[in-house]
């Protein structure tokens, strides 16, 4: 770890540098509640932190200090924001400040102010630092491909930045690797609706629905590329409702009786819209019924209900009242 | 089924989750009810002392936290009250003197004293004060200055940053918000376009991410639906899509994950749990007069009810505790008298009718994974089973089976109904435990 840095992790009060400073104690009161066991060290930096921080001294060794304070505790944002400050006057070299953020990332992968610091110091060194800050964030990735901060961060990094050629490819990397990832299926919709190599999302719509309907065939119990299918037709519901892929996908899916949630669960949605269903379909949900003795309703979206309260019964309450939103809208 | 070794991380993670919670389901079913009984019991005395100890002394592995005391204070009074406890006047009068070296002088409350205000500890303090109470706490918050504190993390996007030149997310609008709606100084210079904001943040799933873009997410799901709420926007947002995002973001263990094909984590359990009771609200508001629980049943009593079937629901007293129920000792005699018949309702087989003043969500199934699962025997809840107990979640794991117990009733104010809360049944056996696609 890196906390021996520039200081050796010395007592300040024995440091020569330190002695005209006077350690600020934490105002805590005389009865202060959730008090923490502060060791000597974190007591001590925070002392000088707190005069530091009181005298607004921007200088380099409060800079060395800040450096400190975060080790100890990378959770304070107060002391990430005065080192910016200090970063500031001192007209500091950025690049360094990120080879600083690269060395402490990986045991603060999840810490909100070590991301938010680094979309600081990147907006300031600007387009040059777009490339290897994708880069940054794909080695992270591949520790947890699912890393919240990691992946709002590539998505400010590509609207501030650029570099959207490649992310198509490298969301189908991710795929590969894991097709349960709905990180990187989330991070598909964003290319596929944003990058302004693409065209947009009706021009990509096509070739979307292509490899999405191929994902669900190969995992149809999971849940990702069903919701992404739906979302390609987001605020274009009559289109979804007429792509005769869609609904063939959700009648593959049913006819194999297995897995069949999501498939039941998309036609239903259709049938909600406006979808008229030819006779194949009754037959495929009928087919689907073993135990249940009730005949099926004779309303197709009925009967789906029917069966998914049954199939998918931890949803039982979901089920019933949707079944209950069709009996009202039929009235 | 594939070798293990084809699995994808998602998949293997998820299995192995899943094993460790079958395998605690398992041998819970083959204990003797009155065992079983034992395990279903919220362990009241041993959660408020560890509460009560954090509330009075942390280790030194705690300084991590020392830019959240406000947040621990909460995590910890909140639990406390949630276990329809109290906190003696001299802890009382020592938190509302510690918050109030943690406000700044420009107003908001910061992380401990001599730090910078910041949204999530204000939101922590000023929720940790008002569940205090009294004339005391309350007036020590100063409303003025607060409010010119939000007006500064105000920004240009309607959104709030989280403290001068902080980040700007979901997370932020709703501590903001929410804490200028429950100290009533919110205005139009605060709402404006934040609800712009918001709303661009629902994401193709239906769910709310953090910033525009982000990956639908419980955390701030629960944080914008219940801004909308807040500043009167909420039919702006794709209802029906948000609810069935969030309907399946319960798992097979019975508790909630954050985001699709992730894993279940306790603290969801209030996160995704808790939009149920926001969307009932707005349900009831729409929909016709609901149908009142029939057959019986009895409808917020807290009379002992007989089991008439197999499968119903009928439970029987409960103690007439405000908050959680399922008892300790001192609650009282009811709690599962052997010689009653009835309680538990693993039983998810609601079609009775009722679906108007059923939760949208499996209730029984999030009580059992919180109480089996989250719960530890000597007190303090925790994410899963393999991870530590902390505050954070005793907090989110309580409030969830608040909001569980409380999720058939019309009235929120009212005690638990006891077909609410998961007890045990005699004839209950591994085939009926909530279960689903069992590897």
């Amino acid at each position: 770890m890196d906390s021996r840095e520039d200081d050796g992790g010395e007592p300040l009060s024995r440091m020569v540098e330190w002695r005209d400073v006077t350690p600020l104690p934490q105002d805590d009161g005389p009865n202060p509640v959730v008090p923490i066991a502060y060791k000597e060290e974190f007591r001590e930096t925070m002392d000088y932190f707190r005069a530091i921080y009181k005298a607004d001294e921007r200088s380099p060794r409060a800079l060395r200090l800040t450096r400190r304070a975060i080790h100890l505790n990378p959770g304070n944002y107060t002391v990430w924001h005065f080192r910016r400050l200090v970063l500031e006057a001192l007209n500091a070299d950025l690049d360094e400040e990120l080879d600083f953020l690269q060395r402490i990332a990986n045991s603060n992968s999840k810490n909100y102010q070590l991301w938010h610091h680094r979309r600081w110091v990147v907006e300031r060194l600007g387009a040059n630092a777009g490339a290897k800050e994708l880069n940054l964030i794909k080695k992270i990735l591949s520790l947890d491909a699912k890393n919240y901060h990691a992946w709002s961060h590539r998505q400010w990094v590509l609207q501030a930045l650029g570099g959207w050629e490649d992310e198509l490819d490298y969301c189908q990397q991710l795929l590969e690797e894991d097709i349960f990832n709905n990180s990187a299926w989330n991070q598909r919709y964003f290319v596929v609706t944003r990058s302004p190599f693409l065209g947009g999302l009706k021009a990509m719509r096509a070739s979307e629905v292509r490899y999405t309907v191929e994902a669900i065939l190969a995992n149809p119990n999971n849940e990702c590329p069903w919701r992404y299918l739906r979302g390609l037709y987001k605020d274009d519901i009559k289109a979804l409702v007429n792509d005769p892929e869609i609904s063939s996908v959700c009648l593959k899916v049913i006819n194999t009786k297995n897995n069949y949630v999501f498939a039941l669960k998309m036609l239903l949605d259709l049938l909600c819209h406006g979808f008229r269903p030819c006779h194949e379909f009754r037959d495929s949900v009928v087919a689907l019924r073993t135990s249940h003795t009730d005949p099926l309703d004779p309303d197709l979206s009925m009967a789906i209900c029917d069966i998914l309260e049954h199939v998918d019964s931890l949803r039982a309450s979901y089920w019933i009242w949707r079944k209950n939103k069709l009996s009202v809208a039929a009235v | 089924m594939e070798s293990f070794r084809s699995l994808t991380v998602t998949q293997r993670d998820q299995i192995l989750v899943e094993q460790q919670v079958f395998d605690i389901f398992k041998t819970f079913y083959n204990l003797p009810p009155s065992s079983q009984s034992f395990m279903l019991e919220l362990q009241r005395e041993n959660h408020v002392e560890y509460l009560t100890k954090g509330l009075t002394g942390l280790s030194p592995s705690f300084c991590v936290l020392d830019a959240n005391r406000p947040w621990i204070c909460y995590w910890i009074l909140h639990s406390i009250a949630l276990l329809d406890e109290f906190v003696d006047p001299e802890l009382e009068n020592n938190t509302i003197d510690f918050l109030s070296r943690c406000q700044g002088p420009n107003g908001g409350y910061a992380g401990g004293p001599g730090q910078m205000p910041h949204l999530a500890t204000t939101y922590a303090a000023v929720n940790s004060l008002v569940t205090l109470g009294g004339d005391k706490a309350l007036s020590s918050i100063n409303r003025e200055k607060l409010y010119m504190f939000l007006r500064q993390m105000k920004d240009a996007s309607g959104g709030f940053r989280m403290h001068d030149g902080g980040e700007i997310d979901v997370r932020a609008c709703y501590t903001a918000i929410s804490v200028a709606s429950l100290l009533n100084i919110l205005d139009d210079e605060l709402v404006q376009n934040v609800g712009n904001y918001i709303l661009s943040c629902q994401t193709y799933e239906g769910g709310i991410s953090g910033e525009p873009g982000s990956e639908a997410h419980g955390g701030y799901t629960f944080c914008g639906l219940a801004t909308m709420i807040l500043i009167n926007e909420v039919d702006r947002l794709d209802l029906s899509s948000l609810t069935d995002w969030v309907v399946f973001r319960q798992g097979v263990e019975g508790g909630f994950q954050g985001r699709t094909n992730k894993l279940v984590d306790g603290c969801y359990s209030f996160w995704q749990g808790g939009i149920f009771a926001l969307l009932k609200r707005l349900n009831s508001t729409k929909e016709v007069k609901p149908i009142p629980l029939g057959d019986g049943e009895g409808s917020g009593e807290e009379s002992p009810q007989t089991t008439t079937s197999s499968d119903a629901a009928g439970e029987e007293g409960l103690n007439g505790d405000l908050s959680l129920g399922g008892s300790h000792s001192e609650i009282g005699d009811q709690h599962n008298t052997s010689s009653q018949d009835n309680v538990i309702d693993i039983d998810h087989n609601h079609s009775k009718g009722h679906a108007n003043v059923e939760p949208l969500f499996n209730s029984l199934a999030l009580q059992q994974y919180i109480l089996l699962c989250s719960q530890e025997l000597n007190g303090g809840l925790r994410d899963k089973p393999g991870k530590s107990r902390d505050h954070y979640h005793t907090c989110y794991c309580l409030s969830g089976l608040s909001v569980c117990q409380r999720s058939w009733l019309e009235d929120e104010d009212s005690p638990p109904l006891p077909r609410a809360v998961l007890v045990v049944s005699r004839s209950l056996g591994f085939r009926d435990l909530w279960v689903q696609n069992v590897r």
